[in-house]
């Protein structure tokens, strides 16, 4: 019976996975997360994703945005004990064609940046919203966790604006 | 395929670009070879038929307007290519220069070839011409770098350059726009052929030590000050009848401030364009980076610059000022990557 499940589960997450792939574009991590994750992913409108748990906020980059950028070779991080104000600039990614600035999606100090990470930059492409966040920021204004995105209006921010860019 | 994925595929095997928005010009009339000469420092006359040289076209100043790569078809035509950023100058240029010329009787002619009309491909790495071998009744065997011959790809009439832009082996082949789909067709049936984009060719560029125009060369540096010196021949030097001949001969007699160089990081984050290079030991501004990206075949990062000219040395520790951080980098020598090319023996 407990095999039967695994395979039963297994299939349903491949329909799952591969449906979601061709319609949305989503990564495997994305949607992991999507159904794993019980406190809600917020967005900005910089691609940055945050996590807040116990006033403690873990900050990452979207699947679209790491997509954007192709293979990161080199994280820049924001050190422990960094004061930020929500949108100060606070680090930034290279990949191959491109340098992308870290924006702070919220105000307070910084706790604790991920060294793996900075070791292995490439954790950012294979696992955006789990291995690869960046780092984690104390809040002073958790009021600002309002005015970010949902998951859902994000999608909806990324369908305008891809398509306004493409017009 | 990612840029560096697509970057190393090119390094071990080959791959097709698309750089149809380079702009092709043909050029036919007695005088010709006189009217490409009264521009660009190259020696023309004593290239051999059917082939090529990389050159400038220079201001009366001495400094670049534009490179290109000439082909001499023959003692009376010739086929250029030069960059799309630059198409308007170019076009400007040479009609501008073909009309004094026609002026005083000589006979030059100019055809620019749209897009819509020519299209140009680039097929680069190792494997690049045992698999266009396959489709081609040329002898690429024959075909040695910075030669150009006309003939039949793919049942296609085509002109194939042995040149590029990665500095790997490799060909550009100029086809009629309508024909080109089924040529890149025809190649990418073949086993370890992919199609690349631009974001590779940059890279690759890069690594092989080749100019980018806008970025590494433009209408502020000359020739000499662009380590280009070799592109002023000999017989022009002698001759000293290029535009900007007098300032530039003067350099090489007497040396210049500047001259760009390449830059090496073995880690950290990447020197880009625009980016302040200062003197290790007293954090005095001594030159910008010109371009510079992560190097997928070296790892770390490789760049160009301009530096003060006793700088230049390779070897020569630097600071690279990145997001308000100076970082240490070193002079080092291009191609940063061995070139490839199938040069006669």
């Amino acid at each position: 019976m407990a095999l039967q499940r695994c395979i039963f589960q297994a299939t349903k997450q491949y329909i799952a996975r591969t449906s979601f792939h061709s319609n949305f574009k989503q990564s495997y991590c994305e949607l992991r997360h999507k159904f794993s994750t019980k406190v809600p992913r917020k967005f900005t409108d910089r691609h940055e994703w945050i996590v807040v748990e116990n006033n403690v906020g873990t900050v990452g980059i979207s699947n679209y945005a790491q997509e954007s950028l192709g293979d990161v070779v080199f994280a820049q991080l924001p050190d422990p004990g960094t004061e930020l104000k929500a949108g100060d600039e606070c680090g930034a990614l290279e990949s191959v064609k491109a340098a992308s600035e870290i924006y702070s999606p919220l105000s307070g100090n910084v706790s604790e940046k991920n060294k793996d990470v900075e070791n292995k930059p490439g954790l950012i492409n294979s696992s955006c919203y789990d291995k690869g966040w960046l780092f984690k920021i104390k809040l002073s204004k958790p009021e600002e966790l309002n005015d970010l995105m949902s998951e859902e209006q994000y999608q909806t921010f990324l369908k305008t604006d891809t398509e306004e860019t493409h017009t | 395929m990612s840029v560096s994925a697509s970057h190393l595929f090119t390094r071990s095997s080959a791959s097709i670009f698309d750089v149809s928005h380079m702009l092709q010009t043909n050029i036919y009339g007695r005088d010709s070879i006189a009217w490409l000469e009264s521009m660009c420092p190259v020696d023309l006359k004593g290239m051999p038929e059917g082939s090529s040289s990389l050159t400038v076209f220079l201001n009366e100043n001495g400094c670049i307007l534009d490179d290109l790569i000439v082909t001499k078809v023959n003692e009376t035509s010739l086929y250029v290519v030069s960059n799309a950023g630059r198409i308007d100058t170019d076009k400007r240029h040479m009609l501008e220069r073909a009309e004094s010329f026609k002026k005083s009787g000589k006979d030059v002619n100019i055809e620019f070839w749209d897009v819509s009309h020519q299209a140009l491909i680039a097929v680069q790495g190792p494997k690049a011409v045992s698999i266009l071998q396959k489709l081609t009744n040329i002898k690429l065997d024959e075909l040695f770098f910075m030669t150009s011959k006309v003939g039949h790809v793919a049942g296609v009439e085509c002109r194939v350059t042995r040149c590029g832009y990665t500095g790997e082996d490799g060909v550009e082949i100029s086809v009629p726009s309508k024909e080109v789909e089924g040529i890149t067709e025809a190649l990418l049936q073949h086993e370890g052929i992919k199609l690349a984009g631009l974001g590779a060719r940059d890279s690759l560029r890069l690594e092989a030590g080749l100019c980018l125009y806008g970025n590494d060369i433009d209408e502020s540096v000359t020739p000499v000050e662009a380590n280009l010196t070799w592109l002023i021949s000999k017989r022009r030097r002698t001759d000293s009848n290029f535009p900007g001949a007098n300032v530039i001969l003067k350099q090489i007699k007497e040396g210049v401030k500047k001259r760009r160089v390449g830059i090496r990081m073995e880690s950290g984050a990447p020197a880009r364009k625009d980016a302040i290079l200062k003197d290790f030991q007293h954090g005095e501004e001594i030159g910008m980076i010109t371009s510079g990206c992560p190097s997928p075949s070296l790892g770390g990062n490789v760049a160009m610059g301009y530096v003060r000219e006793e700088l230049k040395k390779v070897g020569t520790e630097l600071l690279v000022t990145i997001r308000g951080k100076d970082i240490p980098c070193i002079v080092g020598k291009m191609p940063f990557v061995p070139t490839k090319y199938y040069i006669r023996k």
